[in-house]
């Protein structure tokens, strides 16, 4: 059976954009940008862990139509288009504040829950993200 | 045409993300239309438009849901979950309650405790994390325009959510 999750897919509304605030602000790095003739294939990791790639794929052509890439990109700006990526980090209330310094769009600050301290953002285009801090072991 | 809709879907989503971080607070259409850059004549026929329900709809669901977890995990008075969730007045608290539930706040307690004390069955979906927990046990009732009564006799329903300064209810 499976061993490892490679790849998951985010959509974004511009490839750009999306490396300005996945990469520039969020601190994942660029596994492949590539133009692979029918598309731009670009996809991130973890620093340091490539072991699972986020694909950042824009809606349209070859992959939609033009009127169903304009129905994805509507419910990707009104937060409705499925996806979403949960991180793990260290510090929680810090990295919060490093990113929120950087202007990053906070849907809810760090809070205390059973399963850790997490928090939740959204990316430019209305992708809903996450990062917990796991609880330390007592 | 398309990132027209794009921008002004993207500018309500904001908005009601307002309403699920801030909902505590006396909101108020005036606010959540400047969150949104539209006018607050326009602001909640776009909302209904893009989600599909009007904004206080979504601002009492929102309550409703924040005040169902704090009955059933807390030990916080009624009266109090009641101010901790945005609304001003135990009445009309307890009326939005019970049109969005079905029973009100200290039955729906009563039932949980009731529950629990069955038997130690550890609810699945208290796995999840806060985003999906906060999605998946929003109520779906129909509290804003005409909800059907309790079966006791029902007092008129206000027609604001019943927050602080709610002349410009949503």
């Amino acid at each position: 059976m499976f061993k490892q999750i490679s790849h998951t897919f985010l959509y974004v509304l511009d490839q750009d954009e999306a490396l300005d605030f996945y990469v520039g602000k969020l601190g994942l790095v660029v596994h492949t940008d590539a133009d692979i003739d029918v598309m731009r294939w670009l996809t991130v990791t973890l620093p340091g862990d490539d072991s699972l790639q986020i694909g950042l794929l824009v809606p349209g052509p070859p992959l939609h139509d033009e009127a169903t890439a304009a129905q994805v990109r509507e419910l990707i700006a009104k937060g409705g288009a499925g996806g979403g990526v949960i991180f793990e980090t260290d510090d929680c209330v810090g990295t919060y504040e490093a990113l929120r310094a950087k202007g990053v769009e906070f849907t809810q600050e760090p809070m205390e829950r059973f399963y850790g301290t997490d928090c939740a953002l959204r990316d430019p285009f209305g992708n809903p993200l996450r990062f917990t801090e796991q609880p330390r072991p007592a | 045409m398309s990132r027209a809709t794009e921008d002004r879907n993207r500018r309500l989503l904001r908005a009601r993300d307002t309403i699920d971080r801030s909902y505590a607070e006396p909101l108020d259409v005036a606010a959540l239309a400047r969150v949104a850059h539209v006018s607050p004549a326009h602001f909640a026929r776009q909302f209904r438009a893009v989600f599909g329900e009007a904004p206080h709809r979504y601002l009492q669901r929102r309550r409703i849901e924040r005040a169902m977890e704090l009955l059933r995990d807390t030990d916080r008075p009624v009266t109090e979950v009641c101010l901790d969730v945005g609304f001003a007045s135990l009445g009309s608290f307890s009326r939005t309650f019970a049109a969005v539930v079905g029973e009100p706040p200290s039955a729906y307690r009563q039932r949980w405790l009731a529950a629990r004390a069955a038997g130690p069955r550890e609810r699945a979906s208290a796995r999840a994390p806060a985003c999906w927990e906060k999605a998946l046990r929003r109520p779906v009732g129909a509290p804003a325009a005409q909800p059907s009564p309790p079966a006791s006799a029902a007092p008129a329903r206000e027609s604001s959510c019943g927050e602080a300064g709610s002349a410009a209810a949503l």
